[in-house]
């Protein structure tokens, strides 16, 4: 392999790394507050892609892109609020089967109202002719605006987590929530917190990510699937460890295409997800100690 | 009057485990309930907390009714729990979970986070050492310590502990208990579940002795401890064969 041809698989796999690790932290964050897999996370990042694109025909683009994050946490606190806050004592499974429900009619209403129709949001900046050459790579600037979002967004997430009086809340209940609870913190405002959260940094990585990628109705499932397995690779509930493992499922991907076809791509992630869940189910960082104390 | 509670029925779904308790406690004393296993102490404490709703009767707290308050109302009202077990934040530091403990009170405009936390290091020194370990490092009896100065940071009228001295070496209970004894000369109120019935009763100014949901016995701290039937339950001491040589009357 030529060095040019190296550093283009190697930046690819970057990209792609960086959103399977948004979407990983955005799982994350859910099960810290909650304890379950909140498998309408894909879903957010179409109905980011999705909202700003149709924002975009009457908006100037970054106006378009922050109304589409805004919409989308105000949907992700009202699926909280409506479909889970109200539960008694609901078990997880009970609570994963109903955000399994819920992704299924968010793509349902998203093929009622965008069709099938394959969109993207326009390039940041040039178009898609316009290249960067790096180190002998041609690259889109697209590609630079994706690493540089998803830096600014998971540094921005693990300085609000250890800065801000929410965010101290929020680890709080995560950790105890009983004592959460007895120190006068409302944990179920925490939980809807944590929905609007996610569904804004998935919303954010589905603006950047559609000039490249497109947005389509259904691109939640996949994008799931990666998240789900990365989120499991770095070990549920830890955030950093997902950026890791995420640029690690995307370099993987991405240079699997020099020894298998493309068309096996998607096969990776499923086979790498299997192996993890049979040879290290608390993932690559995470302690057996503390996997076997969790509940799911 | 500080707390007062009456004919209060609570209980976990159709369990009712409380049965018409009534108990008060009344501004700067000790108040220690004690009692078995399963008689529903930590049920009562959880109850005045709000994490468990009671089905009849009523809680006041300084003349409020607190019994349909949610749980983190009541905090911000003046009444803390410090629940069984050394509930702290494990993976938060000392000072974060300190901090947390405050939260409550640091919307306020004049809140000094400083001097706060200063306040309660001067309480338990040991926490100002350990100031930025992650909590779940630190010792049985350090978590113990850190469990009540979180409390105590939102500056409660009222405090509650439940089971303070559990699975705790006898000499770090000691300590324990002698920091209850300066927190109530410093003007708080405290609530003390315990299992210990000897030493609580041995630091209350008053005590309840609660079976089965029920209050059987009260009053004094001192009497409670020469009560024939306390000795028997409670205190381990076999009043029938050994009572000639006791002091019991």
């Amino acid at each position: 392999m030529n060095p040019d041809l190296f550093f283009q698989y190697l930046l690819a796999g970057v990209t792609y790394g960086f959103l399977y690790a948004i979407v990983a932290i955005g799982f994350n964050i859910i099960y810290n507050t909650t304890g379950i897999i909140n498998f309408a996370q894909g879903e957010f990042v179409m109905l980011g892609g999705m909202f700003a694109i149709s924002l975009n025909n009457v908006l100037p683009l970054p106006l378009a892109i922050a109304a589409a994050v805004a919409l989308t946490m105000i949907i992700g606190a009202l699926l909280e609020v409506i479909f889970i806050r109200w539960l008694k004592s609901p078990s997880v499974l009970r609570m994963i089967i109903i955000t399994i429900g819920l992704s299924i009619i968010i793509r349902e209403l998203a093929l009622h109202f965008w069709g099938e129709t394959v969109y993207s949001l326009p390039y940041f900046i040039g178009n898609e002719l316009s290249t960067i050459t790096i180190l002998g790579a041609k690259v889109s600037p697209q590609v630079l605006w994706v690493i540089g979002v998803s830096t600014i967004m998971v540094t921005a997430l693990s300085l609000f987590f250890r800065f801000t009086s929410i965010g101290q809340q929020m680890r709080a209940c995560s950790s105890n929530r009983l004592a959460a609870q007895l120190c006068g913190i409302n944990a179920k405002n925490m939980v809807t917190f944590s929905f609007m959260l996610s569904a804004g940094i998935g919303a954010l990585a589905g603006c950047v990510i559609s000039p490249i990628t497109y947005t389509q109705y259904d691109i939640g499932p996949g994008l799931a699937i990666k998240g789900f397995t990365v989120a499991i690779l770095g070990g549920l509930g830890n955030s950093m460890a997902a950026v890791i493992a995420g640029l690690l499922l995307g370099l993987i991907e991405s240079f699997s295409i020099t020894v298998i076809p493309l068309a096996f791509q998607e096969a990776v992630s499923i086979s790498i997800l299997l192996l993890i869940l049979f040879v290290r189910p608390h993932g690559l960082f995470g302690r057996s100690e503390t996997a076997s104390l969790k509940e799911f | 009057m500080m707390l007062k509670i009456r004919n209060i029925e609570s209980g976990y779904g159709k369990l009712r485990v409380l049965k018409r308790i009534s108990m008060h406690v009344d501004s700067g004393e000790i108040v220690t309930i004690i009692g078995a296993n399963g008689a529903g102490k930590t049920t009562l404490l959880y109850t005045i907390a709000g994490m468990i709703k009671s089905s009849a009767g009523d809680i006041t707290l300084l003349d409020m009714p607190i019994n349909k308050v949610k749980p983190e109302k009541i905090v911000a009202q003046g009444c803390s729990l410090v629940p069984e077990g050394r509930q702290v934040f494990a993976t938060m530091s000392v000072k974060e979970n300190l901090i947390l403990g405050g939260y409550v009170r640091n919307k306020r405009k004049n809140y000094q986070q400083r001097q706060e936390l200063d306040e309660i290091y001067s309480i338990f020194p040991v926490l100002k050492e350990r100031e930025n370990q992650l909590a779940g490092t630190l010792s049985g009896g350090e978590q113990q310590m850190l469990a009540m100065g979180r409390a105590l940071m939102a500056k409660p009228k009222l405090i509650m502990l439940d089971e303070p001295s559990t699975g705790l070496a006898p000499l770090i209970v000691k300590n324990i208990f002698k920091i209850i004894i300066k927190l109530r000369d410093a003007g708080n109120t405290v609530l003390l579940v315990e299992q210990n019935a000897k030493a609580a009763l041995g630091i209350a100014d008053r005590g309840y002795v609660l079976e089965t949901g029920k209050i059987i016995l009260q009053g004094p701290a001192e009497d409670l401890l020469v009560n024939r039937d306390v000795q028997r339950a409670y205190l381990g001491r076999d009043v029938d064969t050994d009572g000639a040589t006791c002091d019991v009357v």
